[in-house]
């Protein structure tokens, strides 16, 4: 029952992360939504037992891509860095 | 016009694929997966040509001797689909370097200065960030990880450093040569499982007890190659983003 | 539960993909897509009341139930294969906003 609670919360706010992550106005607040959904896929990973891929996601979704997207944006001219 | 169109292409697809879940025909329910007509009952019970045996935490003398199944899965049964990925990685790094690099660069100038504690800080950090990096690539076999994670941990430790400090940039060389050597040691341990016992990428060492560390043959040294080749070719990639060409 | 959010995650996916003007806009919604796609795949090999699969000295024998590991090794292959892709396409965003000096697609005119 507890298990079950946890899992709807966790797909509502997935599902309206997204939504805003593909939907909003300024560059870098999809960039912060998308680190966020990797983030709380990460939880999803555990819950479902999967320890490995749990690990391995957390640090790509966090160190990597989030640090790409970032640098790339860095680089635009007129930017207020 | 084209916004309808595309929401109802995409409610098509998932219209068809909830309805073929509903039908239980491919897939089973959710959570009720039965493992013994699957392929995964020969890989849980380390044993691809016969029936019925059972492995315990302590034994030996299995096929493969590593604690973790998911570990003998990538490293060992399906190693040949981890030499397909290596190479997808290595392909990846080769095209940012030679679209965003040249020979003279001058590191990317950003508008603040980092401040004395950073700099300090990370130094201590880079040394604990690398141990622990390599920690979770050698015990591959016995907790989760692997080589993969741990080998993204290094290049966060470069990705630090160049955060860090305005002027660093590491000895790409070093990297480029150090994302070679690893990617050919692979093949090679392929290449020695094939003369010694006639398969590519066999596992020629002896099992060891499930349990150990020095146990499950290749396993960790293919592990360590793999954690050195990714962290390598994620700090070719992160220093490719963060230079920008001599104006001339 | 978890299986329906992750079908809906690939459908709003794939219809950023289909409808954004933004490189980066487009880059981000593929991401999106892959991170559904890995939680549809690892979705399929729950079971319910296993444990996960690590021999310790708790769980010391194979007879246990434990989750499927087949798929658990297939996503961690395609988590990284979707950062390589990553890289490459933000290595292109970077060289086209150098020479056109914008990132929507329609005010790359023709040079």
């Amino acid at each position: 029952m507890f298990n079950t609670v946890i899992e709807v919360i966790l797909g509502l706010l997935l599902l309206f992360l997204a939504y805003k992550a593909i939907d909003s106005k300024e560059l870098i607040k999809s960039v912060m939504y998308l680190s966020a959904v990797s983030m709380l896929s990460v939880v999803g990973f555990a819950l479902m037992q999967a320890p490995d891929v749990a690990v391995t996601e957390a640090v790509i979704g966090s160190g990597m891509v989030t640090a790409l997207f970032v640098f790339t944006l860095l680089s635009r001219k007129g930017v207020k860095r | 016009m084209k916004k309808f169109l595309a929401l109802l292409a995409v409610i098509a697809l998932g219209v068809g694929i909830i309805k073929t879940l509903d039908n239980n025909v491919s897939f089973p329910k959710y959570g009720e997966a039965v493992i013994e007509s699957r392929v995964s009952n020969f890989y849980i019970k380390k044993n691809v040509t016969e029936e019925n045996s059972e492995v315990l935490f302590g034994g030996s003398d299995y096929e493969t001797g590593s604690a973790n199944f998911v570990t003998s899965i990538v490293a060992n049964y399906r190693s040949f689909d981890t030499l397909g990925e290596v190479t997808v990685l290595f392909i990846s790094a080769f095209g940012v370097a030679l679209l965003l690099g040249s020979k003279e660069q001058k590191r990317l100038e950003l508008n603040f200065k980092p401040n004395f504690m950073l700099q300090v800080g990370s130094r201590a950090l880079f040394a604990i960030i690398v141990m622990v990096g390599l920690y979770i690539s050698i015990h591959g076999h016995l907790t989760p990880g692997g080589g993969f994670p741990g080998g993204t941990i290094i290049a966060a430790s470069v990705l630090l450093l160049y955060l860090s400090n305005d002027k660093f940039r590491t000895n790409i060389r070093g990297f480029r040569f150090m994302q070679s050597i690893t990617g050919a040691l692979y093949v090679i341990i392929g290449l020695v499982g094939l003369f010694v016992s006639g398969f590519f990428l066999e596992n020629f060492l002896g099992t060891g007890i499930v349990g150990n560390l020095f146990s499950a043959g290749i396993i960790p040294i293919v592990y360590i190659i793999i954690g050195l080749k990714v962290g390598s070719d994620f700090s070719i990639i992160i220093d490719s983003f963060l230079t920008k060409e001599v104006s001339k | 539960m978890i299986q329906i959010a992750s079908i809906l995650l690939v459908m709003l996916g794939l219809y950023g993909i289909l409808t954004n003007r933004n490189i980066i806009k487009i880059i981000i919604s593929l991401n999106i897509f892959e991170v559904g796609l890995n939680l549809f795949i690892v979705s399929l090999a729950y079971v319910e009341g296993g444990i996960d699969p690590i021999l310790t000295s708790h769980s010391a024998s194979s007879t246990l139930s434990f989750v499927d590991p087949l798929p658990h090794a297939l996503v961690l292959t395609a988590i990284v294969i979707g950062v390589g892709t990553t890289a490459l396409g933000l290595a292109f965003a970077k060289k086209i906003y150098a020479k056109y000096g914008t990132y929507e697609l329609d005010e790359m005119g023709v040079e």
